[in-house]
């Protein structure tokens, strides 16, 4: 490299000494195109928000509006009107909050026992588990269907809650969790005459939070945007979920009032927005946890 | 799996013969032992039976069910091979599942190349707040929902009054009819698509990167290679066993595409964007056909397993592992 020969010749360091004489271009090109995928990744969700501050009457007209300039909030009072809003956040907010608990109690069991319990059958078992990753939603759909529509669950809530609550994946991340747990703290629990249940309760189920943190989360960002299920499982619009009422409201609508739509849309956004400020770190390591490293 | 070893030979050393049944001898580890069982068993219960009532079952059925006749109502006969016959020589199921492969290959080729360039692009040196500002840019599109964005893209994309077209007016290029013709609808499929999940590619690619040490870039630097060279004779090949896991996780992801086409044009015009999956929801929910559905879901998840053991094959002669 120049560099090097450049250090030679010269006594003083060469990196400081070229930055000083010419700007990095290679850092700037960089930056220039990572910018332009930056504005083409956010751009379209800066334009979904200042459209909804603009009347609807002017929703459409060009050119379009990047920044909530003049905000006007009567999309807003009318996505009230047009759809029965707080019920759709109620049922979204019910069914994705009881499986996220549901998931982060049932995961966090189940990892504990596959990671610090031994009992027969302990490694066919997870194999199991981790194969039914692999089968998509869609394909089991239609028996799932029957059998809630068996249960007499169809068209409730609890057709989307309780086929969602068991998790492999969940399962598979909280016992990589405990198996990162210092192993001498279940031997120094033991020594002291606890029992197993004991062992967990007091010693592991504490330390287990972070890991169950973020199964959460994960539970959470799905189901909260899941269209797919919801779709087939719930009929009658009071059962219906927020991503189902926006689009059933886009196809009831048409063009006349985007800025209507568009604010149902930024209202559905805003706790995914609160998980993605807060949650952004622990969301990332558990969606790519099953990476392996 | 390694740290579990040593905590397996705890109890052995302190109650060698306790069968299970335990003698009463065998004292607190023998019982120990088997609470830990029963602990275990009652911790598995709600997973392992939600599991088996909700997938396992359900994958049993499917396949059961692919090979009867069944609309719900009436009771079910048994057709034997008639509901495969009828799905591969269904029109509509055809072109379904050739979209579906178009769109998987273009899919994630354009998802791939673009989240590995950027990946590279980000991790080099670089202001360590706008490395952050990047990834968490990027990372953004995955937390909204596909129904969502697919909405507002709908609108973006409209021929009259979309931004997209307003943008390319200024360019002097004139109003493409992206959603009413069926090379433009398949093109917003394929980039409403990838502009939300190529975020999830980057982060896997991120992630591999650094895991690539730095003494490895040094040495080629030594031997001369530095700039895009130093890229195709480093960085690719350490980086093949995160390729394989991202191409494996974007392909599974991509052959499921429902929500963006089932918002964005209900899979037409024509057939042009309809999917498999989609092809599964209207023969079993609006057709009432779930023998039917039931085949194409066979079908769909063959393609799946194929696909995933054809490339964990390929990677034992292409992926380098350190």
């Amino acid at each position: 490299m120049t560099t090097t020969t450049e250090r030679v010749s010269t006594r003083t360091p060469a990196v400081p000494a070229r930055s000083r004489r010419k700007p990095n271009w290679n850092l700037v090109l960089r930056i220039v195109l990572l910018m332009i995928a930056a504005v083409l990744t956010l751009g379209p969700v800066m334009w979904t928000l200042s459209t909804s501050l603009r009347s609807p009457s002017e929703s459409f007209k060009l050119p379009p509006s990047f920044f909530p300039w003049n905000p006007d909030f009567t999309s807003y009072a009318q996505v009230f009107q047009q759809l029965d809003i707080v019920l759709l956040v109620l049922n979204s907010a019910l069914v994705t909050g009881l499986i996220a608990v549901g998931q982060m109690v049932t995961a966090a069991m189940a990892g504990y026992a596959f990671a610090n319990l031994k009992f027969r059958g302990r490694g066919a078992l997870f194999s199991i588990v981790l194969a039914t990753m692999m089968v998509p939603v869609q394909v089991t759909i239609v028996p799932v269907f029957m059998l809630i529509r068996g249960m007499g669950l169809s068209d409730t809530l609890l057709a989307l809650i309780l086929p969602a609550i068991p998790t492999a994946f969940g399962t598979f991340l909280m016992r990589q969790y405990f198996m990162g747990l210092p192993t001498d703290l279940a031997e120094a629990a033991s020594i002291d005459g606890a029992s197993p249940w004991r062992t967990f309760r007091s010693v592991y189920a504490p330390l287990a939070i972070p890991g169950m943190a973020i199964v959460g989360i994960l539970a959470f960002n799905f189901h909260w945007n899941e269209f797919f299920r919801p779709l087939i499982m719930t009929i009658s619009e009071q059962n219906f979920t927020l991503p189902l009422g926006l689009v059933s409201l886009q196809g009831n609508l048409g063009t006349g009032s985007i800025s209507v739509v568009l604010a149902g849309v930024v209202l559905s956004m805003i706790p995914a927005l609160v998980v993605f400020i807060f949650g952004q770190r622990a969301l990332q390591d558990g969606l790519t946890a099953g990476s392996g490293k | 799996m390694s740290t579990t070893t040593p905590r397996r030979e705890r109890p052995k050393q302190a109650a060698k013969p306790a069968p299970p049944g335990g003698a009463p001898a065998a004292s607190q580890t023998a019982s120990g032992r088997h609470s830990q069982r029963w602990l275990a068993w009652i911790f598995l219960a709600p997973t392992i039976l939600g599991m088996g009532l909700f997938t396992l079952v359900p994958i049993a059925a499917s396949v059961v069910l692919a090979f009867f006749r069944w609309d719900i109502i009436s009771a079910p006969t048994f057709v034997g091979f008639d509901n495969f016959a009828e799905v591969v020589q269904d029109p509509t199921v055809r072109v379904s599942f050739l979209n579906t492969i178009v769109f998987v290959i273009v899919a994630v080729a354009f998802q791939l190349g673009l989240a590995l360039a950027l990946a590279v692009m980000v991790q080099e040196k670089m202001p360590s707040w706008l490395r952050t500002f990047f990834r968490s840019a990027f990372f953004f599109p995955l937390i909204l929902s596909a129904a969502s964005v697919s909405i507002f893209m709908r609108y973006l994309f409209n021929e009259q009054f979309g931004v997209v077209n307003w943008f390319l007016s200024l360019a002097g290029i004139p109003a493409v009819p992206w959603l009413t013709t069926p090379g433009g609808s398949a093109a917003v499929v394929i980039l409403v698509y990838v502009w939300q999940n190529f975020g999830f590619s980057f982060l896997l690619f991120i992630g591999g990167l650094a895991s690539i040490p730095v003494e490895t870039y040094e040495a080629a630097a030594l031997d001369g290679a530095t700039g895009w060279r130093k890229h195709v004779y480093v960085t690719l090949p350490l980086l093949s066993p995160t390729t394989l896991l991202a191409s494996v996780m974007a392909i599974i992801s991509a052959l499921q595409v429902f929500d963006q086409p089932y918002v964005l044009t209900r899979g037409g015009p024509g057939d042009s964007t309809r999917t498999a999956v989609m092809v599964i929801f209207e023969s079993a929910f609006q057709r009432l056909e779930f023998g039917e559905a039931s085949a194409i879901g066979v079908i769909l998840t063959l393609i799946i397993m194929a696909i995933t053991a054809a490339q964990f094959r390929l990677s034992k002669r292409f992926v380098f592992y350190q």
